[in-house]
């Protein structure tokens, strides 16, 4: 315990915390908006998107800073949702290759900036490239200045649009119809994901930012009904997530911090995907074995009760090996758990062999309630 | 002969660059046209896995095995992407961009881990070193063959053998699934061998271009002839040209600004692209916006044209059918209404008297005139 403080009181280790916290919150809620408008693979193509911006950032500002960086990867990530609008919607092209096309050329053209820096020997480009898959111990008090005012721009702006974005979201076909300007609103949600894409530069690098996109919303919609619930919790497993792969990238170094957060995001998912309850695999089997069996037992129990009648003795006890006949293996299963809930009881029959069931009073009871029911 | 060819290092890189071009564009048509053109993003990702796995089990970075893992990550990369699209908890484009980060991230992190040093860094997945694909060779009756070069033909032959032989299926399961399927051409398993195939490019393209640089190959030529042509067999060879054109000005491009060649040649794609959108014959911008002119400017011209007609025979003639009174009638602006009747003159539509300054309309605009009105009738 003490070596875990000794870690988290270091100054890097603080900073770095600091920064997936901010990186986890921010992609948690923006992400939320990508994956429900069905826009995820929009976060790939903005977050490769940015390497051009981030070198033409370098080349103008000459140095390593993170606020020229940021500023063009925000710019190139605006430029490249505009590409892609203009694409779906004055060519011949569907989404999923214009996403395809700007986020390749994007990128090729971002390799090349990148390669012309690296073989012109332009000074303070050291670790330009820690921005493909990130480097969390290289930040600095600065960087977090610029990722915490960026980060609070997205949050404030989804506050400020809330009822907007949510509409817009659920039934945009409504929201045209009050008269909003959807395509305005539209651009600018579309948009705020490059401002995510910013802040994710440092931690995760542009090529595994569309999982931090993704994973904390996509887990956050397992255990959430409501937008309000989604949004808090994605940005709840995004700061969880980030802070996870951060530390392990901190005492191991040599991991990149990028991969490791990505995969503890996407073990979150799988978490939630098998065990958030409504919605979760295993929860759902569950849930099905419980019915089922629910369903045998009343069937078992109205069996037992007709079989009764047709003998002119409600209180008439059947056989076993009879109610085996019809629902085979399961009948023995079924009759334990109709006795635990005190619906029938075994008796020794007097002459015959094998055992035999009755139906206690509150079994009756209860039999005669789902005949009733499924006369009606 | 060919051992010359074989020497000239300018002439090997271009042709590596155009073989990983025509084979990852004749398969990208088919994404591309069947929507599906973001696989080869996943997959281009994913087949790192594939290859850092089989790395680590048979310590041989060029084994053959290669090809077959990075084959099955790929398959595996759609297959659970599909899976869990269908379990309906994430959506289909969710579900892709979960998997292929996570099997990315876990191949990056194997490299950190086991494979640090060996040619296998981050650094050369991503963005591929065309200029050092010269250097690996392998000595083949004599010659020494650049192993890039031998593998990226091995594999567009195969590719084009498989676009040839089954064109026909390719086709219909592309424009019209059901019906594919309805006549027993299985479109699902010719969507996963399509697939595999794509894996299977993309890891003979890792050394040369990347991971990245891969999908550009697959999913720009091929939208880019898209976009000029309606022809399926058009844009096979159309984008086969296209990557073998940006093969060539981006190397030259590259050598002039010193830099990355694969990035550039890809770049080159990408501007070929811009290009194609804002100038094509039928679906560019400009055709489109000089149609859409066009189209407006007749519409003008067959409202004057209804305008003169209404009123040929009534008595407010005189004011009404002077070039004046459209200003005012019609609320055209005087330049538009000069335009519009200069245009109808010039169809040999409508005539202007100098008698009574009135503008008449000959007998093929009266014609017209009467078409727009009653269309159902025939003149």
């Amino acid at each position: 315990m003490d070596g875990l403080w000794e870690i988290v009181s270091d100054f890097t280790v603080r900073n770095a915390l600091l920064g997936a916290l901010i990186l986890g919150t921010l992609s948690g809620v923006l992400g939320t908006f990508a994956v429900l408008r069905e826009q995820s693979l929009l976060g790939d193509a903005l977050s490769h998107a940015a390497l051009p911006g981030i070198c033409i950032g370098f080349l103008i500002a000459g140095s390593r800073q993170l606020w020229p960086l940021a500023l063009g990867a925000l710019a190139a990530g605006a430029v490249a949702s505009w590409c892609v609008l203009l694409l779906v919607r004055y060519s011949r092209l569907k989404a999923d290759a214009s996403m395809g096309v700007v986020l390749s050329t994007f990128f090729a053209a971002g390799t090349v900036l990148l390669t012309y820096i690296q073989n012109h020997q332009l000074p303070g480009q050291a670790g330009l490239d820690s921005f493909l898959f990130g480097q969390a111990a290289g930040l600095l008090p600065s960087d977090l200045w610029v990722m915490g005012a960026v980060a609070a721009a997205g949050v404030g702006l989804v506050l400020v649009f809330w009822k907007e974005f949510k509409l817009l979201t659920f039934d945009p076909g409504f929201a045209r119809s009050l008269g909003w300007p959807v395509r305005l609103l539209e651009g600018l949600l579309t948009s705020m994901i490059a401002l995510a894409v910013v802040v994710g530069l440092q931690m995760v690098g542009v090529v595994l930012m569309v999982a931090m996109l993704i994973a904390p919303a996509a887990a956050a919609r397992q255990w959430a009904r409501r937008l309000e619930t989604m949004v808090v919790l994605a940005a709840l497993f995004g700061a969880t997530s980030g802070m996870a792969g951060t530390l392990i990238s901190l005492v191991r170094p040599g991991l990149a911090t990028g991969p490791l957060i990505v995969l503890a995001a996407t073990g979150l998912v799988v978490v939630s995907l098998l065990i958030a309850p409504e919605r979760g695999l295993v929860w759902r089997a569950v849930q099905r074995r419980r019915t089922r069996a629910a369903l045998e037992s009343g069937r078992v129990l109205v069996d037992m009760l007709q079989l009764a009648r047709a003998h002119g003795d409600e209180s008439y006890a059947s056989a076993q090996g009879m109610i085996s006949a019809v629902y085979g293996a399961d009948a023995e299963a079924a009759l334990l758990r109709l006795e635990k809930a005190g619906l029938v009881e075994p008796v020794t029959p007097e002459h015959g062999t094998g055992r035999h069931w009755h139906l206690t009073e509150k079994g009756r009871e209860a039999a005669r309630r789902l005949l009733k029911e499924r006369e009606e | 002969m060919l051992a010359a060819l074989l020497d000239n290092v300018d002439l090997v890189i271009m042709a590596i660059g155009a073989l990983v071009g025509i084979a990852a564009s004749l398969l990208g048509t088919f994404l591309v046209l069947r929507r599906s053109s973001l696989y080869s993003d996943a997959i281009s990702h994913s087949v790192l896995l594939g290859i850092v796995l089989v790395y680590l089990m048979s310590g041989d970075v060029h084994s053959p095995y290669q090809l077959v893992g990075a084959a099955l990550a790929g398959l595996a990369t759609v297959y659970l992407s599909e899976l869990l699209g269908a379990s309906r908890r994430v959506k289909q484009d969710a579900a892709i961009g979960l998997v292929f980060p996570a099997l990315f991230a876990l191949a990056v992190l194997l490299i950190n881990l086991y494979a640090r040093d060996v040619h296998l860094d981050e650094h050369a997945v991503l963005l591929g070193e065309l200029a050092f694909a010269w250097l690996d060779v392998v000595p083949i009756g004599g010659l020494e063959i650049p192993r890039s070069l031998l593998t990226m033909s091995a594999i567009t032959l195969v590719n084009a053998l498989f676009v040839t032989l089954f064109y026909k299926e390719l086709k219909l399961a592309v424009f019209d699934e059901g019906l594919a399927h309805a006549l027993g051409l299985k479109p699902r398993l010719l969507f996963y061998i399509l697939l595999l195939l794509t894996s299977v490019t993309a890891v003979g393209a890792f050394d040369a271009v990347g991971a990245i640089l891969f999908i550009t190959f697959v999913i720009v030529p091929p939208a880019t002839a898209y976009l000029l042509t309606d022809r399926l067999w058009l844009v096979l060879v159309g984008s086969a040209a296209i990557a073998v054109l940006a093969s060539v000005t981006g190397f030259a491009l590259a050598m002039r600004f010193d830099v990355s060649i694969g990035g550039m040649m890809a770049t080159v794609t990408g501007f070929f692209l811009a290009v194609a959108f804002v100038a094509g014959p039928r679906y560019g911008l400009v055709a489109r916006w000089l149609r859409l002119r066009q189209q407006r400017a007749q519409a003008h011209v067959r409202m004057l044209l209804v305008h003169l007609l209404s009123h040929e025979y009534d008595e407010e003639a005189a004011l009404e059918n002077v070039p004046a009174a459209l200003e005012h009638h019609l609320r055209w602006p005087p330049r538009l209404s000069q335009a519009v009747v200069a245009a109808a003159q010039a169809q040999g539509l409508v005539t202007l008297s100098t008698r009574d300054q009135r503008l008449h309309l000959t007998e093929a605009g009266r014609d017209m005139a009467r078409e727009v009105l009653e269309p159902w009738r025939r003149h």
